[in-house]
């Protein structure tokens, strides 16, 4: 089986053009066909998309569906309560409300509200990770309700804003500003 | 026998401390370091020697008489697979950490993948995204390299006002040390063709967090390893296995385990461990994200916190350094609290992103002494002490604590942490 699929794999890579001669490859911005061995097969879009499951900043790889903070406190009542605490502190887990003000003091508060900087990720984190017992157990309106639930908790939207994948990415997070990037391209 | 030279034996620096020389000519032979165990009497056969021993074993075990040698575990409340496990560096020797004492950090428990099951997809900006079975992985020329992973988190017990009351394993052991052999990434990035918008990698495990972190492109094409063999053996299950994201140097998380998925995209992707975790907080309330590079670092871990000192006399102090920018140029130790230093002896190989091994002799007085080492790597950087690290950074930052640690060790022979 394995040795079958490697084989379709070196199958696919012989239909590529053969790399262009080196004066061409100079002039032309397409890169020199792989010198590996191309032991890949090709991975199919139905493949990619059932394992995709990364949100980015901008929205990208948000699914369909919607959640408001009402629904989202029913289902932190039931599966979230145990380790974060009500209204998500006092837990014995992370606290995800509050803090708010206190990064500059000797004890900051890191949660939800006072450093993640973008309400994307608390979609993205919950639907891959949460709840810890049974991450995936969720269904995509349930972690849009959540992350409203979470996000109202901490101040950051109204009671009945609906979250989905055209408000979420434009929700502002308080310490949006409050990062730098060590990491500097091409040093 | 060669009997060590008198000259050898000759202090280089405050409070007892010796010649590197020692080590360096294997002059040692002659000394009786109080790390020797005694000659057995020569007129009793013992009871070992009296019948044969043991069975040949398919898989071995180390003697039960090591067996309290253990990982300090220490797992996040509510669960047992998830926060760390810490190798008990004080108890180790050399630069090759063993795959049963390899840290762990874990951030939903160690999965039980069977390796039939597993795959590597490679996607986003890419002009012929694709699935490697591990089977095809294993086919590719393979390099190995040895490499350390330290969490970024480790040693941040020393960021607190109070010196914790601990050993060096349970302070600095979430480094390790280990030969790995893989796939170098930017080959298989060669042939899913990364197209030039692609400037970052989401790299994500298979474990119940789906743990994922971005990554620059620029690291994966330089040093970058997709890790199948550890020490010779497949991944041990906690550090990744069927395969895991090797990059050397960089902050352990990133080095992500039980990789699924590599996800090409032109910016970050701003995952849960590289904003809410792994961010490092300065006092003006803002923070740093992104830091990669493990800093110059050196610990001694023989004697060190929890040991005890057999009396006055001649010992081993014996130490570990890395760096993620290189490699160890030299170690510096001090017996009296960082007034004197000397060089200690590097044991080779001394190799790029991998522990090394130092080691210094030591006449102790029986009195009071501080025991400090500070690596210095090949690029210059220079291990920092303590107050100049949170002098820059403050004390809420964290992650990345390299600073310069200190045994002192009292009259009684009992050895602890200290800041000096």
């Amino acid at each position: 089986m394995t040795m079958a699929l490697a084989m379709a794999g070196v199958g696919s890579a012989a239909q590529t053009p053969s790399p262009p001669a080196a004066t061409e490859r100079q002039t032309s911005p397409r890169p020199p066909a792989p010198k590996g061995p191309s032991l890949g097969r090709p991975a199919s879009d139905a493949e990619i998309a059932a394992i995709d499951v990364s949100v980015g900043p901008d929205g990208a790889g948000l699914p369909p569906g919607s959640g408001t903070p009402k629904q989202g406190a029913e289902v932190y009542a039931t599966k979230c309560i145990a380790c974060h605490g009500p209204e998500g502190a006092n837990g014995v887990n992370d606290r995800l409300a509050g803090g708010q003000g206190t990064l500059k003091s000797a004890t900051p508060v890191k949660t939800i509200g006072s450093y993640w900087p973008y309400a994307t990720t608390v979609f993205d984190y919950v639907r891959r990770a949460m709840p810890y017992p049974a991450p995936h157990s969720l269904s995509d309106a349930e972690a849009y309700a959540v992350t409203a639930y979470l996000l109202h908790l901490n101040g950051i939207i109204a009671a009945d804003e609906v979250m989905d994948a055209t408000s979420l990415p434009k929700v502002k997070m308080p310490n949006r500003g409050g990062f730098t990037s060590a990491f500097k391209p091409g040093r | 026998m060669v009997k060590p030279k008198t000259h050898d034996l000759e202090p280089v620096a405050g409070n007892g401390l010796l010649h590197r020389r020692l080590f360096l000519t294997g002059s040692l032979a002659g000394l009786s370091l109080l790390r020797a165990v005694p000659l057995s009497a020569q007129q009793n056969v013992p009871d070992w020697m009296k019948a044969p021993g043991g069975p040949l074993r398919p898989y071995g075990e180390r003697s039960p008489h090591e067996s309290s040698v253990q990982r300090l575990v220490g797992p996040m409340p509510g669960t047992t697979g998830s926060g760390s496990s810490r190798t008990p560096l004080e108890f180790l020797e050399g630069m090759i950490t063993p795959n049963s004492l390899h840290f762990e950090r874990n951030h939903s428990g160690v999965p039980d993948i069977p390796p039939a099951q597993h795959r590597l997809v490679i996607h986003g900006l890419v002009r012929r995204p694709l699935t490697f079975e591990l089977e095809a992985l294993t086919r590719y020329p393979l390099i190995s390299r040895m490499h350390f992973i330290e969490c970024s988190g480790n040693s941040t017990a020393l960021y607190a006002a109070q010196p914790a009351q601990a050993g060096a394993g349970a302070i600095h052991g979430l480094v390790s040390c280990a030969e790995w052999t893989g796939v170098p990434l930017g080959t298989l990035l060669d042939e899913v063709g990364v197209r030039p918008e692609g400037r970052w990698l989401l790299a994500e495990g298979a474990d119940a967090a789906a743990m994922s972190r971005s990554v620059p492109m620029e690291k994966a094409l330089d040093d970058a390893m997709i890790a199948m063999y550890q020490n010779g053996e497949r991944l041990r299950p906690e550090n990744g296995y069927p395969m895991r994201l090797l990059l050397p140097g960089w902050e352990g998380n990133t080095n992500v385990k039980w990789l699924r998925r590599l996800k090409v995209t032109a910016a970050p992707s701003m995952t849960k461990d590289e904003t809410s975790k792994y961010t490092d907080s300065l006092p003006d309330g803002t923070a740093m994200q992104f830091t990669f590079p493990m800093g110059v670092k050196s610990v001694i871990t023989s004697p060190s916190g929890g040991l005890k000192m057999q009396g006055a006399g001649l010992y081993q102090i014996s130490g570990v350094a890395w760096s993620g920018a290189g490699r160890i140029r030299r170690v510096d130790v001090s017996a009296d609290g960082g007034k004197t230093w000397a060089p200690a002896a590097l044991s080779a190989p001394v190799l790029p992103k991998a522990l090394t091994r130092f080691r210094m002799a030591w006449r102790w007085s029986g009195g009071p002494a501080v025991l400090m080492s500070r690596a210095v790597d090949d690029t210059g950087a220079v291990q920092p002490s303590r107050e100049a690290l949170l002098g820059k950074r403050g004390a809420t930052y964290r992650y990345h604590f390299h600073a310069l640690q200190c045994w002192a060790v009292a009259a009684t022979g009992e050895v602890r942490n200290v800041y000096v």
